[in-house]
């Protein structure tokens, strides 16, 4: 048996999904040889820490009682430099500007030698040399695929299962904000404005929704496909944007009548990255409702291969951090 | 109109220029000269395949006077495009004139704006425009959109393209 130990560092919606998956998977992990010991929990205002394990259960109940599982004041970076163990997994708010926690997160668990898993796209968007030059010096496995799509696999889909495969370009439906809204849009015949309310109430658009809706969000995990599959080294600055705050219910209308459904579209290859609203036609691969997600990568062997699933949700997500996780240490 | 026309020349020298003859009395212009060398018809004459622009009124006359001159017009009919794309405006597309962004298209005559829908929900709201553009190949497609998206950009309009269009 092989006892991994582990920190969370963010303890919202997806820290806490990463935790339930942990407990819900006890017993297969086991069964495949690994012991997933969390040693430290952070949120924004302190830390649990047991090196010889926390209690997650006792962590979730305090969280959603308490607001927080901070018993000790302590800091993220603290815990990476301060408790031994060998795995973080970084799902702290995503933060475009300047990287946030997330970024001094990642940089001092390279230092230290650690391995990351992150949902995370900030600190990729903006320093994705650096923080593989870092992971690569300090000798550290640093996986991400839940940053994109969230159940979804792309990612690891594209470079292991794929692996050999000349990738020629990802397209895909990658925020399922977006897709809710102009699903809804469409049936309702409503305005962007109402739909946009909608969404809100349901907890599906942020109160301040422009990240999503401006495309923002689909450029970011554009810019980390470019990065991680195509071997570039862009930024968010590289991508060509075009929100949905613009398209009308007669637009939906006028194009469904013809065969097709409006979607924002994010499309990455080597010679462009690129978001826009684009028409496709119905019951096309990429016609997919609601929030679900979806991207087809053409490759140079396999033809389109196209997955589909839900970009987002706590379990969801962890189910890719769980990927990752199983990833790095079931054959070691 | 543009119109495509099917002839058979004889096989022997000079016939095309017969062909073409009579072209600049109709103010016919010759849009592509498709010549089939290798192909005979079984009547032992070569096919090819003119593609002009004419007045319609003149179609008649151009035909009789080669056939007059020996050639055989086996098919008269309108040049079909064969390109076709919807394209999604949205925006002050009345406003900020889409006469003349069709105009712009269709001035270059290997694109054609077909069909227009619009519709305008009321003032100081965006309206939505699906315009159909039929195009004689790909590239001309292609040299459409670039005209369209660079009135689009000037005038501020929202460009909904096809999946499979290179945007
Ligand atoms: N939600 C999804 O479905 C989803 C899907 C894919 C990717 N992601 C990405 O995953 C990450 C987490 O998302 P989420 O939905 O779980 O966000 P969230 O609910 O807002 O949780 C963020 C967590 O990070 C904590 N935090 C903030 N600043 C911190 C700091 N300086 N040090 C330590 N902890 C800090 C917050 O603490 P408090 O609890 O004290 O506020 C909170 O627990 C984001 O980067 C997001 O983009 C989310």
């Amino acid at each position: 048996m092989k006892t991994v130990r582990c920190s969370i560092l963010g303890f919202g919606a997806v820290g806490q999904g990463v935790a339930e998956v942990l407990l819900m998977k006890k017993e297969y992990m086991k069964s495949i040889g690994l012991e997933i010991l969390v040693v430290a929990v952070v949120d924004s205002k302190g830390a649990a820490v047991n090196p010889d394990g926390v209690d997650l259960a006792d962590c979730l109940s305090r969280k959603r009682t308490k607001g927080t599982v901070g018993v000790e004041k302590l800091t993220a970076v603290e815990v990476i430099k301060s408790v031994d163990h060998e795995l973080v997994i970084e799902t702290t708010p995503t933060n475009i500007v300047t990287g946030g926690a997330g970024l001094q997160n990642m940089l001092a668990a390279f230092e230290t030698g650690k391995d990351v898993i992150t949902s995370n796209k900030g600190p990729l968007t903006l320093k994705y040399k650096e923080l593989m030059e870092a992971a690569k010096n300090s000798g550290s496995k640093f996986r991400f695929e839940a940053t994109v799509g969230g159940s979804m696999p792309v990612i690891n889909l594209a470079n292991e299962v794929l692996a050999g495969n000349r990738i020629k370009s990802i397209k895909g439906i990658l925020n399922g904000t977006c897709n809710y809204i102009l699903t809804r849009m469409l049936e309702e015949r409503a305005s962007y404005k109402d739909i946009l309310a909608e969404a809100k109430e349901l907890g599906i658009a942020e109160s301040d929704p422009a990240y999503d809706v401006d495309g923002i969000d689909t450029a970011c995990k554009l810019v980390i496909l470019a990065n991680a599959i195509f071997g570039l080294n862009v930024t968010y600055r590289d991508v060509e944007v075009t929100g949905i705050t613009k398209i009308t219910p007669d637009a939906l209308e006028m194009a469904y009548e013809r065969g097709h459904v409006i979607k924002l579209i994010g499309e990455v290859s080597r010679e462009r990255i690129h978001v826009a609203p684009r028409l496709v036609p119905i019951n096309h691969p990429l016609d997919v409702r609601g929030t679900l997600n979806v991207a087809s990568i053409d490759t140079e062997l396999a033809g389109e291969i196209t997955v589909t699933g839900k970009g987002a949700g706590p379990i969801e997500t962890a189910s890719a951090i769980l990927s990752d996780l199983v990833a790095i240490y079931a054959n070691q | 109109m543009r119109v495509s026309m099917d002839i058979e020349l004889k096989d022997v020298p000079g016939q095309m220029l017969l062909a073409l003859q009579p072209l600049p009395e109709f103010k016919a212009n010759l849009i592509t000269v498709l010549h089939h060398h290798q192909k005979r018809t079984p009547r032992k004459t070569v096919p090819v395949q003119l593609v002009l622009e004419v007045k319609p009124e003149t179609i008649g006359a151009i035909k009789a006077k080669l056939e007059e001159s020996g050639i055989r017009v086996v098919r008269v009919g309108e040049q079909r495009f064969r390109e076709s794309i919807n394209v999604i405006l949205i925006g002050h597309v009345v406003h900020s004139g889409i006469q003349d962004t069709i105009d712009e298209i269709d001035k270059t005559g290997f694109a054609e704006v077909v069909e227009l829908s619009l519709s305008m929900p009321g003032i100081n709201l965006l309206s939505s425009a699906l315009i159909r553009i039929d195009a004689e190949g790909k590239e001309d497609l292609q040299k459409a959109l670039d005209i369209l998206k660079t009135v689009s950009a000037k005038k501020d309009l929202l460009m909904v393209l096809p999946i499979d269009i290179h945007a």
